[in-house]
């Protein structure tokens, strides 16, 4: 065990050595050669600072391109390439992907998690941060509301597991909504092999994951209303719900908005639940978890994994576009 | 104030607060679940809910007496005596040795047996087998009994994930993964970052608004041809394409955009004046950047520090894609992933792995909230 850290610990120190040594020994490099001596606009210096941005921004750029732009590519490139990577087959893939029922079930799982999730996060997490703006213990409930975030999808997923774990219907039961439903003399269920609304038990697990990111934004997008405008619309005579409705739910409409699209990536994206809970199995298929299939079934299919990459990618290319413009407008702002 | 209003004031506190304290119960209580049930004895767990933990819980079981060799004489009589149970913890309530009529006799009561036989067993395990003729057989006679047991909870489930089940080395895999993958991103974004808000050079703009294009594209769209030049550079090297350097650098790359927008946004925030004094003192880009703006940003950077080693610690899909499934690299939540296909009914392990697995981020979740929610708040909010 001790040589196992030893060995860890030699592998993190040099891992992080190396990138400190090229910024610390390129910056030394670049003063010994260029050095200003001579005065600040010479020859030299402007060299220096020619140079130097570059050698700030080289190790960054350079796996950008390598992680991020080239696979982007290489992966739009292998979609109209069969399983090798070899031959060119024209739109094969596309073909076959539209006429597999496999994947058109995966895109119709894709869609139903799109409607719900992102929806009934938002919801129980503007619920949340509204109620617990009210009452004393408010920070104490976000914070165990929260703490599903720092949970990961695998942790999360046997968590849930065993909520809905099922045993015959003549034994004691130890998952607790089995449990449950047998106190009001329901019969239990197998609720993940359970078809059609074994997704929405999936989509509970992300749901409870990410109401405490909604929550944390729409709780400080509330804080920021003014609270005169409130006031105002007390004196007014409106009551609470008007209030919620009228005022602030229009004040943090962009908020809303941005942590919709937010978790509307991550959902395009699911993929660790799907696996870790059904693998698929009992159409549950997403998009992510059969695209990871193809990576490796049958040896990896590069051409229709490829395929699969892509419906992720145009699903989430308007959500990009609506973000840097987003982003835009705020540098005007400024 | 007026009456009215103040009971109505109050009545929507109450209501406030029950709504609240509900779905509070409602988001804790699976993981409270977990927590009690890796804590538990393995069989009670296996039999009964863990909302029953803290109950003491009734168990039909039987156990075997001893054999005629173990018998001695007394006054006359043979006797074969012992423990029928180990001490501590079960309590019998009655016995039989009909396993349809287990109430048939009381603990402490003595049975007689169809060869005339007395058998007497007391609460705590101990019997008494007493005959007038000597005893013959070969195989202890089974004796059925309901025991109630306390409820026990012990660190037993921990002791063996973290040692039989390799829990434990996948938990040192996962910090060799994550610590690097957290400190090589924010060191190459914070460089990125400042060139970007402080430097000048061709390009600039249409450069950073390609790094902010880039923090969309989903993860999925890199695998494919990543695996295949790792897959190649292994092969040409004659090296494991699964490598920790390898892995260090995949999560750099993916982390890379949202780091240099989050740390750009927060540099270029900084006072300008700070900055240009700095430059007419002389001092090179490198060292405003490393004894000034490093700094002055280290909200921001504690904030995408924790993002990022949340992100990585929890992460699967990119552990599955570039790391081995042996011993010496797989990563918690891949073994977590691995033990739920394989030890799929065994809870005690489940469990108990499952809670190792996220201590940790919890632990820096509760301990740095607040610089996680400044993150979140500022990557989502506009001021």
């Amino acid at each position: 065990m001790a040589g196992q850290l030893l060995d860890s610990l030699i592998a993190v120190v040099s891992g992080i050595g190396v990138c400190v040594l090229y910024f610390a020994g390129s910056n030394y490099l670049l003063e010994r050669i260029f050095s200003d001596a001579e005065g600040l606009s010479s020859y030299k210096d402007q060299w220096r600072r020619a140079i130097q941005p570059w050698l700030f921004l080289a190790p960054a750029l350079f796996l950008l391109c390598v992680y991020l732009v080239y696979p982007v590519y290489e992966t739009i490139r292998l979609s109209f390439f069969n399983f090798g990577g070899f031959d060119f087959v024209g739109l094969k893939n596309y073909l076959w992907a539209f006429g597999n029922p496999e994947f058109m079930k995966a895109i119709y799982n894709n869609l139903l998690w799109l409607v719900f999730v992102p929806t009934l996060s938002v919801v129980f997490g503007l619920l949340v941060a509204v109620l617990a703006d009210k009452v004393s213990w408010g920070t104490l409930a976000k914070s165990l509301i929260f703490m599903p975030m720092a949970i990961s999808f695998v942790g999360a997923s046997v968590i849930w597991k065993f909520v809905y774990d099922y045993r015959g219907p003549d034994i004691e039961q130890i998952g607790i909504l089995n449990a449950f439903v047998m106190l009001f003399g329901a019969k239990p269920q197998a609720w993940i092999t359970l078809p059609f609304w074994n997704n929405f038990f999936l989509m509970v697990i992300l749901i409870w994951i990410q109401t405490g990111f909604a929550m944390v934004i729409f709780s400080a997008a509330l804080r920021g209303i003014p609270e005169e405008s409130l006031e105002a619309a007390r004196i007014d005579g409106a009551n609470e719900i008007q209030i919620f409705f009228r005022i602030m739910i229009p004040q943090i409409l962009v908020t809303i908005m941005v942590v919709w699209t937010t978790i509307t990536i991550i959902v395009l994206k699911i993929f660790d639940i799907v696996l870790a809970m059904t693998n698929g199995q009992w159409n549950t298929e997403v998009l992510a978890n059969l695209m990871f299939d193809w990576m490796f079934r049958g040896g990896g299919d590069s051409g229709r994994g490829s395929v699969i990459a892509l419906m992720i990618m145009i699903a989430v290319i308007p959500i990009m576009i609506w973000n840097i413009r987003n982003f835009r407008r705020e540098e005007e702002g400024r | 104030m007026k009456p009215a209003s103040d009971q109505k004031f109050c009545f929507s506190t109450i209501l406030n607060s029950t709504g609240l304290l509900f779905l509070v119960l409602l988001w804790i209580l699976p993981t409270v679940g977990l927590l009690v049930s890796s804590f538990r004895d393995k069989d009670q767990l296996a039999l009964t809910g863990w909302w029953t933990a803290l109950s003491t819980t009734e168990r039909n079981e039987f156990r075997r007496t001893g054999i005629s060799n173990e018998q001695y004489e007394l006054d006359g009589n043979y006797v074969i005596s012992g423990k029928l149970i180990e001490p501590g913890g079960k309590l019998i309530q009655t016995f039989s040795t009909n396993f349809r009529d287990l109430t048939a006799n009381n603990a402490g009561e003595t049975a007689i047996f169809k060869d005339g036989s007395l058998f007497t067993l007391k609460k705590n395990g101990d019997y008494e087998w007493i005959s007038a003729v000597p005893f013959t057989h070969k195989r202890g006679k089974r004796i059925f009994y309901v025991a109630k047991v306390p409820p026990t909870f012990s660190l037993d489930n921990y002791y063996e994930v973290l040692t039989s089940e390799g829990v434990g080395q996948s938990f040192i895999n996962t910090l060799k993964v994550t610590i690097p993958a957290t400190v090589i991103p924010i060191m190459i974004a914070s460089f990125a970052a400042y060139a970007f808000a402080w430097m000048q050079f061709p390009g600039r703009q249409f450069l950073f608004i390609s790094v902010v294009g880039l923090l969309v594209v989903p993860l999925q769209m890199s695998l494919i041809p990543l695996l295949s030049i790792y897959n190649d550079i292994g092969n040409y090297f004659g090296v494991s394409a699964k490598s920790y350097p390898g892995i260090w650098l995949a999560h750099t790359g993916f982390g890379l955009p949202l780091a240099i927008y989050l740390l750009r946004n927060y540099m270029g925030s900084l006072p300008r004046e700070v900055i240009e004094s700095a430059k007419i003192d002389g001092a090179s880009h490198f060292q405003i950047f490393t004894r000034i703006v490093v700094p002055l940003s280290v909200p921001a950077l504690a904030s995408f520090s924790i993002f990022q080693f949340l992100w990585v610690w929890n992460d699967l899909l990119v552990a599955l894609v570039f790391l081995g499934k042996k011993d010496d690299q797989i990563v918690l939540t891949s073994k977590l992933r691995e033990l739920l296909g394989s030890r799929g009914d065994n809870w005690e392990i489940l469990t108990s792995s499952a809670f190792i697995s996220i201590v940790v981020p919890l632990i820096v979740f509760f301990t740095l909230q607040r610089y996680f929610v400044r993150g979140l708040v500022t990557g989502s909010v506009k001021s």
